[in-house]
């Protein structure tokens, strides 16, 4: 195999990738636009913060329920506050640490006994009964840290019926705890099958490529040179990867900037990509299958969609918004087995050797190299490369 | 005995009902300059891509620099360069990329590679346009940068296919002019033409191909004279009962 014959090939094809308009907008122009379109409409580019979500338990046994009844219509009543009510505290805790509320207020259960006590003797803090009520707080947010406790005891001043913030009370908020929030907006639930969504318009390059060549006598041509089977096809395929490469950084710039910041390490990021590109072998597989079938150009921009729909639609994060037999029918695509590798690692937190990772990388390995050797094998037997 | 550039025995090439080419025989020496003429489908272009491999025979054999075709290819390649019918050129390369490219597939280096371009642009009027994209060039200089692609690893034997189809008389005379002094440097050139003028004009010897058959071969004047014409379009008339472009 002769290097220079290998560059040569490798070369000529990427630069047709930015030469060619069409292409250039298939390949590169529209995963940027896609991803900028669907973070701004989806993502923490969406807009600003209308309202801040705050979680309150009531655990009040006073003698007058009533009371902590009415300090949370208080609490309802500021626009500034979504106030949302629950029974028990540890299912409070659980939305807090899944992003979808940004405090938790637990109303003590001397509330109420405490209050009277203050309107009985507003000023002999002697008889008064004190109470806490507590705050947890989402500790990756500067809005939850800064401006919900304020607003709180500003409230609950006014509730309290203090005309002057100075003058002790009772009943005073406390921070408990800041908790570790891990927020999953729509667009992050996106992002991960954003890196598979791109690739898999490789298939309809490759088999523009191939199929182009073959009508205007390139193909021909190169056969007539000592250029081996084998030195072609892995230019091919060494261009096509990197274009893949080049394709998946895009991607991950576009949603870094739209606000997809997963907490993983650099490692995992290398991962991200490997799978990626082993993915493209597939897409590369996918294009030469279509470009066997495909007479003409046209006919393999058209038919090429036959392979691209369904990996679009059954494993990327279009998926995940489908019935459960259609996303049964995902697990037969390979695009399904990327999305949720990068799905499990983003935003479930799981590890390079977790069983649900090493079970996506073997699925993808395996069929991805498959789905390329039966590519090639093909074209090769119809025509000659 | 001096081996032939190009010795073709018996060749039959069929396309499932179809025959192509027809019990051909043929010998062509070193340094010849030989013309397949015959009406377009009459099997010249069959022959050409037998000689290069690029299809099987269905029955007979073919060397090429004595080499075996279907046996070594690979030497056949390094040996040969062609210039299809097609105008096969990357559109989206520049023309010194084009070249470029090819030089790189017969592992030329560098500085031979930009030697050969040089002298070849310079031989096909196409320097100046060497760094445009081969997209924007006319049909003409299409035609002209296939040729050049076709000669950049210096070829001992050459596969022209029809090279000056479309083009118009002034690139052709200049394309006749390169084509003369290939003859000069010992190259062996294969020409294919329906242009019965440029046949007369370049070949030491042409080969009438009709139906894929071989139905007349000599050099241009002895064809005329044996078969009392005026120019070989009235010999193919009078071998064949038709004119040679009635079927283009």
């Amino acid at each position: 195999m002769k290097l220079q014959r290998v560059i040569g090939l490798t070369k000529k094809e990427l630069i047709k990738t930015y030469r060619l308009p069409a292409v250039l907008f298939m390949i590169f122009l529209f995963p940027v636009v896609f991803v900028f379109a669907f973070g701004a409409a989806f993502g923490g580019a969406a807009g600003g913060q209308t309202a801040y979500l705050v979680g309150v338990v009531n655990m009040d046994q006073g003698l007058s329920p009533q009371t902590s009844q009415s300090f949370i219509d208080t609490l309802e009543s500021a626009e500034i506050l979504d106030i949302q009510t629950f029974t028990d505290n540890q299912t409070a805790q659980n939305e807090l640490s899944q992003g979808r509320i940004q405090a938790v207020m637990v109303i003590p259960t001397t509330f109420s006994q405490s209050y009277q006590s203050y309107q009985t003797a507003p000023n002999n803090p002697n008889q008064w009964t004190n109470a806490s009520v507590l705050l947890y707080l989402d500790k990756g947010s500067i809005f939850a840290t800064q401006a919900i406790p304020p607003i709180i005891k500003q409230i609950l001043s006014a509730f309290m019926d203090q005309t002057q913030q100075a003058i002790p009370s009772p009943v005073t908020v406390e921070t408990a705890s800041l908790v570790e929030v891990r927020q999953i907006s729509t667009f992050d639930f996106w992002a991960p099958g954003m890196f598979t969504f791109a690739s898999i318009f490789l298939i309809m390059m490759v088999a523009g490529s191939f199929t182009e060549d073959r009508e205007n006598g390139m193909m021909k041509r190169i056969r007539i040179t000592p250029t081996t089977p084998t030195e072609f096809m892995i230019s091919q395929v060494l261009s096509y990867t990197v274009t893949a490469l080049v394709q998946a950084i895009l991607v991950f710039v576009m949603v870094y900037i739209m606000g997809f910041r997963p907490d993983v390490g650099v490692h995992v990021y290398i991962f991200a990509f490997t799978l990626v590109l082993l993915f493209s072998l597939s897409n590369i597989g996918f294009g030469l299958i279509t470009a066997t079938i495909s007479k003409s150009s046209g006919a393999a921009t058209g038919l090429a969609f036959v392979f691209v729909l369904p990996q679009l639609f059954l494993g990327t994060f279009v998926g995940a918004s489908l019935s459960s037999a259609a996303q049964i029918a995902g697990k037969f695509v390979p695009s399904y087995y990327v999305t949720d590798a990068l799905t499990s690692l983003f935003l479930r937190g799981a590890g390079l050797t977790s069983p649900i990772v090493l079970l996506d990388l073997a699925a993808v390995s395996i069929s991805c190299v498959a789905i390329l050797a039966v590519g090639i094998v093909l074209y090769a037997k119809y025509y000659k490369i | 005995m001096k081996t032939p550039a190009i010795s073709i025995e018996n060749l039959v090439k069929k396309f499932e009902d179809v025959t192509a080419v027809d019990g051909v025989n043929l010998q062509v020496e070193e340094g010849e300059l030989f013309g397949l003429i015959g009406p377009n489908g009459a099997g010249k272009t069959t022959i050409i891509n037998v000689l290069c491999g690029l299809i099987p025979p269905t029955s007979g054999s073919c060397r090429v620099g004595g080499f075996d075709v279907q046996k070594q290819k690979s030497k056949v390649k390094d040996i040969i360069g062609v210039c299809p019918q097609e105008t096969a050129i990357y559109p989206y390369l520049t023309g010194s990329e084009n070249v470029e490219l090819f030089g790189n597939l017969y592992i030329m280096n560098k500085q031979t590679l930009e030697t050969r371009r040089a002298m070849l642009f310079e031989k096909t009027g196409l320097t100046h346009d060497a760094k445009r994209r081969a997209e924007k060039y006319s049909g003409g200089m299409k035609r002209r940068l296939s040729l050049v692609l076709s000669l950049i690893n210096d070829p001992r034997i050459a596969f022209l296919d029809e090279p000056t189809v479309t083009m118009d008389p002034q690139s052709r005379h200049a394309v006749w002019e390169f084509i003369k002094e290939l003859k000069t440097q010992n190259k062996t050139i294969i020409l294919t033409t329906h242009y019965m003028e440029e046949a007369e004009e370049l070949c030491d010897r042409v080969g009438i191909i009709d139906h894929g058959k071989l139905i007349a071969l000599g050099s241009p004047n002895e064809l005329i004279s044996n078969n009392n014409a005026k120019n070989l379009e009235e010999v193919f008339i009078k071998l064949t009962g038709r004119r040679i472009r009635e079927e283009v």
